[in-house]
């Protein structure tokens, strides 16, 4: 084996991309070739690294060091002081001052993050994504082996149940049960579709596990196929995700030239093949019957369910669809067995989730840690501390379709089970965290003009309640609003939650019912006092129509 | 327009919508593909190719009209040289996003949805695109601005012509 001084990483996310990472990476092996370094030190792309402050970024091994943003014309004196001299090229390093949760791997941080644990983005930001030889290095395909070769379907389920596994999508459902119900259903076809039309605002967990680690996709998909019966897979991708569309190809490509993917995997009598599917545009599309439409040409309008797609799905066939972060875990618990995953977590919600940290905190970014930490701990650890010395107000977790949790439910332990309890739902990861410059009027009307936008329009409860919501709210907003109206915005919130086909409706129902439940003084100071609280709504007595 | 201008005109929509139709399949499946491919590809689909579209995939006009109206990516209407999405969502909107998309507005002359006169600009908002760890975020054609303040508007909209 090859041993080598020195690892250089360079940042390939789509904002270095961007900002001429490609260039910075093809100087570097120029520059790294003219000084004879070349069997010294290794370089490679690796992925997000999590800091979008300084992009493109360098990280340099093993002294961890961190330099950014690099231009091209900054890698000779960067080669020449560091990996020839072996000092810190001054002048280029990061700064120190916002480091995110994403490389609390790095030696400078060790110990200081001490909850962080990495199961979903143990590579993203470690390996090569665009080289399979970097994944299976690094116990890629590993989990698919052990699955087909010493396994049977019934066994790969069973580990997935006893993990105890729940869905990342938002719903927290059991994976090993959905698993069961696809492989029992009757069907002579049937599909995996693996769901990563990520769009709750907010949250870009899932573009990162594409983008830095897309074979652990493939080799997951392909475990679930094999335990279902299935021997075709579906990637549902974001349209607007274009590197990670990319990565997924050349990583589908590799797997096929490998064996990993096709005929007779790993010799056995199990076909699979994995597609691509490019998503248009529509936040819709992540709700599942939708995204089964958009995969077969048609708008993407939800289905009525049930029949679940567990037993009519994509062509009427039994489909399993399970999100990114769902399957990332996969590959981990089919190597390392279900006793192990469970030491991660809550007893009822095993394993880690990865959480992007946003707004009015000192470090935004992305961290994976177990479930059951509390939103003070994240504040305090991870986002280092309200920005400014701000109070903490409320967090809005998971995207539009998540919960506005205020600062008296911060202490709850965030797992499926004890938010639940609570009455507030943990959605798709994301937090964004406000503090008390927010109006929680501005922020629904926000919410909910996100809802009324990607409104399919097909149920009409959803259709007609989120755009008659969204005018109530602007009415509060500018001061014109009479007591009544609130009594009316709560029945269409109740409407939204009994009578909209899909999620999209009912969700939306949530910040309204979630800021008369725990803000109402502030929302009515808008309507009896014609004050705004915070100085943030117009309030200037006009009407306005909402077009 | 002249006639063997109109020829030519539909020429190319035939070629444009036949390569695509050879790279995805005349299967139903294919439709929103070849939507996509002949929106980037012409920048917008126009009433011809979209027919073009319906006859050589056998799929009737309201369908294709219905899908294509539906997804945010694709535009049934002509767009200006560049196009200009802003990110409305709430992580943006509460670090600033706010203050920025007023100012766009007024630097621009424009509301959502529209395109300049001289065919310079179209303004539209978009839902979250998952860069939210620096907002307020701008996005000209491919390319993304992030941490904008509405002092930088000037110098970001003077690199495109």
């Amino acid at each position: 084996m090859q041993v080598t001084r020195a690892l250089v990483l360079v940042s390939s996310d789509r904002e270095s991309m961007e900002r001429g990472a490609q260039q910075v990476f093809e100087r570097l092996q120029q520059q790294i070739r003219a000084t004879g370094l070349q069997d010294e030190v290794v370089v490679t792309m690796v992925g997000d690294l999590g800091r979008h402050d300084a992009l493109p970024m360098v990280i340099v091994y093993p002294e961890a060091v961190v330099y950014g943003p690099v231009r091209p014309d900054d890698v000779p004196f960067l080669v020449e002081e560091h990996l020839l001299k072996g000092r810190i090229a001054a002048g280029l390093q990061a700064s120190t001052r916002e480091l995110s949760g994403r490389i609390a791997w790095l030696s400078a941080r060790q110990g200081t993050l001490p909850a962080e644990r990495r199961i979903v983005l143990a590579r993203a930001g470690l390996i090569d994504p665009e080289d399979i030889e970097d994944y299976i290095l690094h116990d890629g395909y590993e989990a698919l082996g052990k699955a087909l070769t010493t396994m049977t379907p019934a066994q790969v389920i069973d580990e997935i149940s006893r993990s105890g596994l729940r869905g990342r999508g938002g719903a927290g459902f059991p994976t090993g049960t959905k698993w069961r119900f696809v492989a029992s259903a009757k069907g002579d076809r049937k599909y995996v579709i693996c769901n990563a039309d990520e769009s709750e605002p907010g949250t870009f967990k899932d573009r990162l596990v594409l983008e830095g680690d897309p074979h652990s996709i493939v080799e997951a998909m392909t475990i679930a196929g094999y335990a279902v019966g299935a021997n075709e897979g579906y990637i549902y991708v974001r349209g607007e995700y274009g590197l990670a569309l990319e990565r997924l190809s050349r990583a589908i490509h590799q797997a096929k030239q490998m064996g990993f993917l096709g005929r007779s995997i790993f010799g056995s009598d199990f076909d699979f093949d994995i597609h691509i599917h490019a998503g248009a545009g529509a936040y819709i599309c992540g709700e599942e019957t939708a995204l089964i439409e958009s995969i077969e040409g048609k708008r993407g309008e939800p289905r009525s369910r049930p029949p679940y797609p567990t037993t009519h799905g994509l062509w009427g066939k039994p489909t399993l669809v399970n999100n990114v972060e769902t399957l990332a875990n996969v590959p981990p618990i089919i190597r390392n067995g279900a006793a192990w995953y469970r030491q991660f977590g809550t007893k009822n919600s095993p394993g880690t989730k990865v959480y992007t940290i946003l707004g009015a905190v000192n470090v935004t970014g992305l961290i994976e840690v177990p479930m059951g930490i509390t939103l003070r701990e994240v504040v305090a650890i991870y986002g280092k501390g309200m920005k400014n010395g701000a109070t903490f107000k409320l967090a809005q977790t998971g995207g539009s379709s998540g919960s506005i949790i205020p600062a008296s439910l911060q202490d709850t332990p965030m797992d499926f089970d004890s938010f639940a309890r609570a009455g507030v739902s943990l959605g798709s990861g994301a937090l964004l965290i406000c503090d008390e410059d927010t109006c929680v009027v501005d922020l629904a009307k926000v919410l909910l003009n996100f809802f009324r936008v990607e409104s399919c329009g097909k149920c009409t409860p959803c259709r007609v309640g989120t755009q008659r919501a969204y005018q109530i709210l602007n009415t509060i907003s500018e001061g014109t609003a009479e007591m009544d109206d609130l009594k009316n915005l709560l029945s269409l919130a109740d409407g939204l939650v009994n009578y909209s086909n899909c999620g999209l409706g009912q969700t939306a129902a949530v910040p309204i019912r979630d800021i008369m439940r725990h803000f109402r003084a502030e929302v009515e100071a808008h309507i009896s006092l014609r004050l705004c609280p915070t100085g943030v709504c117009p309030m200037s007595g006009r009407r306005v129509m909402v077009a | 327009m002249s006639n063997a201008a109109q020829v030519e005109v539909n020429d190319k929509v035939h070629a444009v919508v036949q390569q695509a139709i050879n790279r995805h399949g005349r299967e139903r499946e294919g439709l929103i593909p070849v939507l996509s491919e002949v929106n980037r590809t012409l920048g917008y689909l126009s009433p011809e190719a979209l027919s073009e579209i319906s006859r050589q995939m056998r799929v009737p006009k309201g369908q294709v009209f219905s899908v294509a109206s539906f997804y945010r990516m694709l535009s049934t209407k002509p767009r200006g040289r560049h196009v200009i999405q802003f990110c409305e969502s709430a992580p943006c909107h509460v670090v600033g996003g706010r203050e920025v998309w007023q100012a766009l507005q007024e630097e621009l002359h424009l509301q959502p949805g529209e395109t300049s006169p001289d065919g310079r600009w179209t303004l539209v908002t978009t839902s979250c695109l998952g860069v939210c760890a620096v907002g307020p975020v701008v996005i000209v054609d491919n390319d993304i601005y992030g941490n904008v303040d509405r002092a930088q508007l000037p110098q970001i909209l003077a690199r495109y012509e």
